[in-house]
């Protein structure tokens, strides 16, 4: 029992004390300047994306380029909900969140069965799908929705502290699921589907499940993006940033949640601090990201996960009890 | 009642009859040996018994199931288990870790318990790692645990896939040639570990081999199969002096055991 209240402490009150902190520290660094908030809040919101979408392709080895499809889904959801419904700011986050997932079974079910670049091709055109659905959505009797006009006037909810808020949760929940008997299922579904198969792992469900996780998070980040721009618009979730979140996980390591939390501030804070440049951007973006594949393919911060044990040099040595068997060989 | 059946199980591919008319029968407790020279199609019946084909005709009952048509890893959960002629580990995970994936179909942790880290999730994984590490005790690999699977020598990852095989707790254990690339003293080692598994997890065994050595020595029964006809079954010392089977083998002698 004495190892369960460890895992306790290491799972829950370390987690919650830690970010708890960190959050302070950059609200007190940030705090008199709308613009580094804005940034910030930014960057959480990235986090989420770029987590998620390497839950399904970092992890469990499919190739979705429909990212931005589902987070298009969670702002418009979301959105609306707030400014039409009258809902709660979480409320409506959540309802988003739900209608991403919804949209993330029904387009993992049909497509799943495919395979690399044909997949990766399908969730290009339902992220595209998705787009055009909106440009049209008044010609679809959704008036409201205005099409390609976009709707202005969302309330601005989405502060830094709960776009951090949930993106330490989305970190908490991608990282426990990962990290049991689930994530290592999914493991298997991405070294070799037919020895996942023949050890009993239903491929088909693991495959669908990481995909309709994956894009259920993708909503929530579209849900705070929307609440931040205080505009729904189509041309804010088109295949660019699918790509934006690729990219991040790609620099971080693909199959690294540490990675793709640092790829995501990494890219953001570059995109920002080029944003002076203009045109020149797109250029230097592109050149950055080949440096990447050329010199370090498997991503800038490789394979390591952060972990409290990666700390452990700091306390005094004493026999560590094996609980849980949490996270050996999980990259 | 066998505990595996299978009546007139037939393949095409395109123009070609890989497995036809096949009629096997394995009771409880019976180690069978299945031979036969290059493409004979003895890895394609495996193949059909596993659901990764679907036989273009004929039964395969297993434990009064009709199993053909369900999903590979359906057919994995009512206690068919395999390894695989070209290993198929899961090369880039730990070798622990490949045990573990296979005792997760039948580990009782549902999807909140693991996100939310609710009490049955600490019980399932200690239970699971603990089940895991007696398995790979028993291989003699458990102080491997840690490593990649992909890095272990030829021998141990045909070992280990052995253990990984036995981890999903089967009733029927299907080996496609688990000597291949074996020196001799690991074939030896082979041998008398597919006669205690036996015994110790009172399983009921299908074996391709080449090495004839091993068939001899550890099958009660063999059957022949050439282009995916079945051209004789008997005890092995029936089968080593078969006229039908040294021609199939012309070229290829038969190392006597
Ligand atoms: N998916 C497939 N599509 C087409 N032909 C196939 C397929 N699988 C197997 N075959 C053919 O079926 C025949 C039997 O192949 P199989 O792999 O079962 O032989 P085998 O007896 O296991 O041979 P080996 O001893 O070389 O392993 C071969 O001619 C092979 O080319
Ligand atoms: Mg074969």
């Amino acid at each position: 029992m004495r190892a369960i209240e460890n895992e306790f402490v290491r799972r829950f009150v370390v987690p919650a004390v830690a970010s708890t902190a960190l959050y302070w520290i950059l609200v007190s660094i940030a705090y008199r300047n709308d613009y580094y908030m804005y940034v910030l809040t930014m960057c959480a919101i990235n986090v989420i994306g770029a987590t998620s979408l390497n839950l399904i392709n970092g992890f469990t080895g499919q190739f979705s380029l429909g990212h931005a499809g589902f987070m298009a889904v969670g702002a418009y959801v979301a959105g609306s909900l707030t400014k039409f419904g009258h809902w709660p700011f979480v409320g409506a986050l959540l309802a988003g969140m739900a209608g991403a997932a919804v949209a993330g079974f029904l387009v993992g079910l049909p497509t799943l069965r495919l395979r690399g670049d044909y997949l990766a091709i399908a969730t290009l055109g339902f992220g595209e799908i998705i787009r055009m659905l909106i440009i049209n959505s008044d010609k679809l009797g959704l008036k409201f929705l205005e099409g390609p006009r976009g709707v202005p006037g969302i309330k601005r909810y989405s502060t830094f502290g709960w776009a951090f808020f949930f993106a330490v949760v989305t970190v908490w929940i991608l990282a426990n699921y990962i990290w049991s008997t689930h994530g290592r299922a999914c493991g298997a579904v991405k070294e070799d589907e037919v020895a996942a198969e023949a050890m009993g792992v239903g491929t088909t469900t693991y495959k669908v499940m990481s995909f309709t996780i994956g894009a259920s998070f993708a909503g929530l980040a579209g849900g705070l993006h929307a609440h931040l721009l205080q505009l729904l618009h189509p041309a804010s979730y088109d295949f660019l940033k699918s790509c934006d979140f690729l990219v991040m996980i790609v620099v971080g390591g693909m199959g690294n949640l540490t990675g793709s939390v640092l790829g995501a501030l990494f890219v953001t804070l570059i995109t920002e601090a080029l944003r002076k440049l203009l045109e020149l951007r797109m250029l230097a973006y592109a050149v950055g990201l080949i440096c990447v594949m050329l010199f370090r393919p498997e991503g800038l911060f490789g394979t390591r996960e952060f972990s409290l044990g990666a700390l452990r040099f700091l306390a005094p040595r004493r026999p560590v009890s094996q609980v849980g068997g949490d996270k050996s060989g999980a990259t | 009642m066998a505990l595996l059946e299978t009546k007139d199980l037939t393949i095409n591919f395109g123009g070609l009859t890989a497995v036809s008319g096949l009629n096997l029968a394995l009771n409880t407790g019976d180690l069978h040996g299945l031979i036969g020279p290059n493409g004979a199609g003895k890895t394609t019946v495996f193949n059909m018994i596993t659901g990764v084909y679907l036989p273009s005709s004929g039964s395969i009952i297993f434990d009064n199931h009709n199993i053909i048509g369900l999903q590979p890893h359906e057919i994995t959960k009512l206690g068919i288990a395999r390894t695989f002629q070209n290993i198929r580990l899961f090369k880039g995970l730990s070798v622990l870790d490949n045990i573990r994936i296979a005792l997760h179909m039948r580990a009782n942790c549902s999807v909140p318990a693991a996100v939310f880290r609710l009490p049955q999730y600490y019980r399932e994984e200690h239970r699971i790692k603990q089940r895991a590490m007696e398995l790979l005790k028993i291989f003699g690999l458990q102080d491997l645990a840690e490593k990649t699977a992909g890095s272990l020598p030829y021998g141990q990852q045909r070992r280990l896939e052995i253990a990984r095989a036995l981890a999903t707790d089967p009733k029927l254990l299907l080996l496609d040639e688990p000597a291949a690339g074996m020196n001799p003293q690991e074939t030896k080692e082979l041998m008398a570990l597919i006669r205690w598994i036996r015994k110790e997890f009172g399983l009921t065994i299908l074996l391709i081999e080449h090495h004839m050595e091993v068939v001899m020595g550890v099958c009660e029964h063999i059957k022949v199969l050439d282009y995916g006809v079945t051209i004789a079954e008997g005890p092995p010392e029936e089968i080593k002096k078969h006229p039908k089977v040294i021609e199939a083998y012309l070229g290829e002698e038969i190392k006597s055991a």
